[in-house]
């Protein structure tokens, strides 16, 4: 592990150096299949600790792939074998002394579509601290207003904290979806093409929390909108059919991409 | 949605389709009509007719129907005929009497004729004469009416007196001997007995003196009377009156006269008691059953069997079911039962025959695939973000499915006992092997320890149907009851459906409708 530096800075600013950043992720040879087809091929990659990272690339690419092997969502599917190591924070993920629901509340994720729970929107924000149990009401209170602070839907949603979290808007329910999965405090958040379903208001308001969001944690970001990665993320990966082909930061590989097949990628002209 | 125009030229479809609904909905109007028709007129106190014959002989009684005879040409009166009921099997062979419509010379509705429901020989249809107390007449002539009514009040506040003092006192009494000699219990159920002698002399002091229409006299215990009215006599609203009073005592009482006369409450109680039962049993099987095929088990070529095998269940004939509940629950584990822990009572069965838990278990049984396919379609149903939103957040998949998919999955659940309440509540066929009677007074709950008595006989309204239409005595005279009593089925049906379906909304709008995905 290579804890060098602490990030001098969280805004947009000019990145520091890539190679001295403290990692929180660690991909290690990372192999993935489905049955016997395989998705990810030997990816090594690190994820910096409180930076956005993205992952591009075109459709079927293996991006949703990776990010959902971060939290180990794909136990659920019996087909997935997968080879290599995921280390978060220098500990391998699919070791079996790790607990898979400690894992995930420390990786937490938000999806595509919003999938906020048939209940209260309180109740959304209080479903993790509920299963993490032991809290008083008192203090339950005070982490879903500050959940929902943190995710910009405080001002929003503060007078009607017991209506159906089915009845907010898109936009406002994938905040939802934030700030329920910020309660729970977690290291990581991945964020699988979070704004894909969203109109264009709503898509600015979830990038600027996406920025906002990085003094307190580390983001990942999957997304097929490249202006999006470039506005957002400090580093961008980009795959194609399972491996990785570049890997830097964000100015430098959409300025400045260093292999014929990225810049084709970022320009439009795939093929 | 689009919406079609019958008018445009689409073709013949549109109008075949739309007909069908049509036909369906009169046909459901139609049955529903004729049920209540049939069986709710029955309580209605219909006119009494005088009918004097050119023969001379005279008969009261209500006009029933008519007919052609047999064989006969013409028009208007000529060879037809007119049944009416005329009651009075004591003093007549029958109830029935047929009239051909050309030998009746007067017809009249006299006021003074009474009809009297009684607990033996059915109704009596005459003239009421007088009242008498130890032979001395209490009232005569037109008095005697006023009398007769004052008397039936006093009689029904003996009869409350009377039903009282045996399950107040009489029962508990009984009991507490049962465990063993106590000196205080005999003396004070001596005291009661006696008690009860004093009351049944008290109502068995008055008779009335009753003469048919054809003038032959009649002695009746006043003590055997249930209800007594003048129908035409009576205005329309005293005649609401009435038939909300048979109607309530028809949905309130127990049956007499072997089913053909009386009420059908043990029926009632009978059935719904069953279908909860069943519910109470089927629900957590069907819903286990359905979280493993579509949840746990892996989506391979034995589920997908699985599933075909429970799908064909829900097409086996009731009666085949029927057949395995009296093998396996009643002979197989009640026999086993009854040998292990109710041996002093042997050889007459406690658990070994027929009865409610064997009833219920085989119901639920008929019912699992319906509530099993219903489940497994609303779980299909909720979207797979849904529980990896639960996952993503730190749940296990216990954690997941109790607080997130279960409860969506409820309304879907609903839906399954909605389906399996309605086909449980008709059946008929297999309770007649595992647990139905003819008659069973006796309720399968009472204030008797453990209160709800399952290896009792109970009461059907299906069966009770089936009962008083083909193993009456009379089958003309039970057919009201029976069409009333199909009413009431349906009735039944309607409210625990109308129960669940309240639910399954009361839930839906709690979770709010499933996101379109």
């Amino acid at each position: 592990m290579s804890v060098l530096v602490q990030p001098r800075s969280t805004g947009s600013g000019p990145i520091i150096d890539f190679h001295r950043e403290a990692s929180c992720l660690e991909i290690e040879d990372l192999s993935l299949a489905y049955g016997d087809k395989p998705a990810l091929r030997g990816l090594t990659l690190r994820v910096p600790r409180h930076r956005v990272t993205a992952f591009i690339g075109p459709s079927g690419c293996g991006k949703s792939t990776l990010l959902r092997a971060l939290n180990r969502l794909h136990d659920l599917n019996e087909e997935v074998s997968h080879e290599g190591k995921v280390l978060l924070e220098g500990r391998d993920i699919h070791d079996p002394e790790v607990a898979v629901a400690e894992l995930r509340r420390r990786v937490g994720m938000v999806f595509q579509v919003p999938n906020p729970f048939p209940m209260s929107i309180y109740d959304n924000v209080a479903f993790g601290l509920r299963l993490l149990g032991g809290m008083r009401r008192r203090q339950m209170d005070d982490v879903v207003e500050w959940a929902l602070t943190s995710a910009a839907l405080w001002h929003e949603v503060k007078d009607r904290l017991r209506a159906s979290a089915w009845s907010l808007s898109g936009g406002q329910q994938q905040r939802l979806v934030i700030a329920r999965t910020l309660a729970v405090r977690p290291e990581v958040l991945l964020l699988d093409e979070p704004a894909s379903a969203l109109d264009p208001i709503s898509t600015l308001k979830i990038e600027e929390l996406i920025r906002n969001l990085k003094s307190q944690l580390t983001l990942v970001l999957v997304t097929h909108n490249m202006q999006q990665a470039a506005r957002v993320s400090d580093y961008t990966a980009f795959l194609q059919e399972g491996e990785l082909v570049e890997y830097g930061p964000t100015d430098t590989l959409f300025t400045n991409p260093r292999l014929r097949r990225t810049e084709n990628y970022i320009t439009g002209r795939m093929a | 949605m689009m919406s079609h125009d019958l008018t445009r030229g689409e073709g013949p479809w549109p109008w075949l389709a739309a007909g069908s609904v049509a036909l369906s909905l009169l046909m459901l109007g139609a049955l529903l009509v004729l049920l209540a028709g049939r069986g709710l007129g029955h309580f209605w106190p219909a006119p009494v007719a005088l009918v004097e014959l050119e023969n001379g002989r005279w008969l009261a009684g209500e006009a029933v129907k008519e007919a052609r005879l047999p064989g006969a040409e013409g028009s208007g009166t000529r060879g037809r005929e007119r049944l009416y009921r005329t009651a009075n099997r004591d003093l007549d062979d029958g109830i029935w009497t047929w009239v051909a419509l050309e030998t009746i010379a007067d017809v009249g509705y006299p006021d003074e004729l009474v009809v009297l429901e009684r607990r033996r020989w059915g109704d009596f249809i005459g003239r009421l004469m007088a009242v008498e107390r130890d032979g001395r007449p209490l009232g005569e002539g037109k008095s005697a009416w006023t009398v007769l009514q004052a008397r039936l009040v006093e009689l029904e506040v003996l009869r409350d007196e009377q039903a009282r003092l045996r399950r107040k006192t009489i029962m508990p009494l009984a009991a507490r001997l049962a465990t063993g000699p106590d000196a205080e219990a005999s003396r004070d159920l001596a005291r009661a007995n006696a008690q009860l002698r004093e009351l049944r002399a008290e109502m068995g002091r008055d008779r009335l003196v009753l003469e048919s229409a054809d003038g032959r006299r009649l002695e009746q215990p006043l003590v055997e009377v249930v209800r007594a009215w003048r129908p035409n006599a009576m205005s329309p609203v005293e005649k609401l009156a009435a038939w909300g009073q048979g109607v309530w005592r028809f949905l309130a009482e127990g049956p007499r006269a072997a089913n053909t006369a009386g009420g059908v409450w043990p029926a009632i109680f009978g059935t719904v008691l069953m279908v909860l039962l069943m519910s109470v049993l089927v629900t957590p099987f069907g819903v286990l059953a359905a979280i493993y095929l579509n949840e746990v088990a892996h989506q391979g070529r034995f589920t997908r069997l699985v599933r075909i095998a429970v799908r064909n269940l829900a097409g086996v004939p009731s009666i085949v079911y029927g057949v395995f509940g009296l093998g396996v629950f009643v002979h197989g584990i009640g026999g086993s039962l009854d040998a292990w822990f109710f041996e002093e009572a042997l050889p007459s069965p406690t658990f070994g025959t027929g009865g409610l838990l064997w009833a219920s278990l085989t119901l639920a049984l008929l019912t699992l695939p319906v509530v099993i396919v219903a489940t497994e379609e609303g779980l299909a149903r909720i979207p797979d973000q849904q529980r990896e939103g639960a996952l993503a957040l730190g749940a296990t998949r216990l954690e997941m499915l109790t607080r997130v998919v279960l409860p969506m999955a409820t309304p879907a659940m609903l839906t399954g006992l909605i389906l399996a309440v309605a086909r449980a509540a008709g059946e008929v066929a297999p309770l007649m092997l595992v647990g139905v009677a003819k008659l069973a007074p006796q309720v399968p709950v009472d204030g008797d320890f453990p209160f709800l008595h399952l290896e009792r006989k109970f009461m059907h309204l299906g069966y009770h149907i089936f009962d008083t239409a083909f193993h009456g005595g009379d089958v003309q005279a039970a057919l009201p009851l029976v069409y009333a009593t199909a009413l009431l089925l349906v009735l039944v049906i309607l409210v625990l459906n109308l129960t669940a379906i309240f639910l399954r909304h009361h839930l839906k709008v709690r979770h709010g409708a499933l996101p379109r995905v």
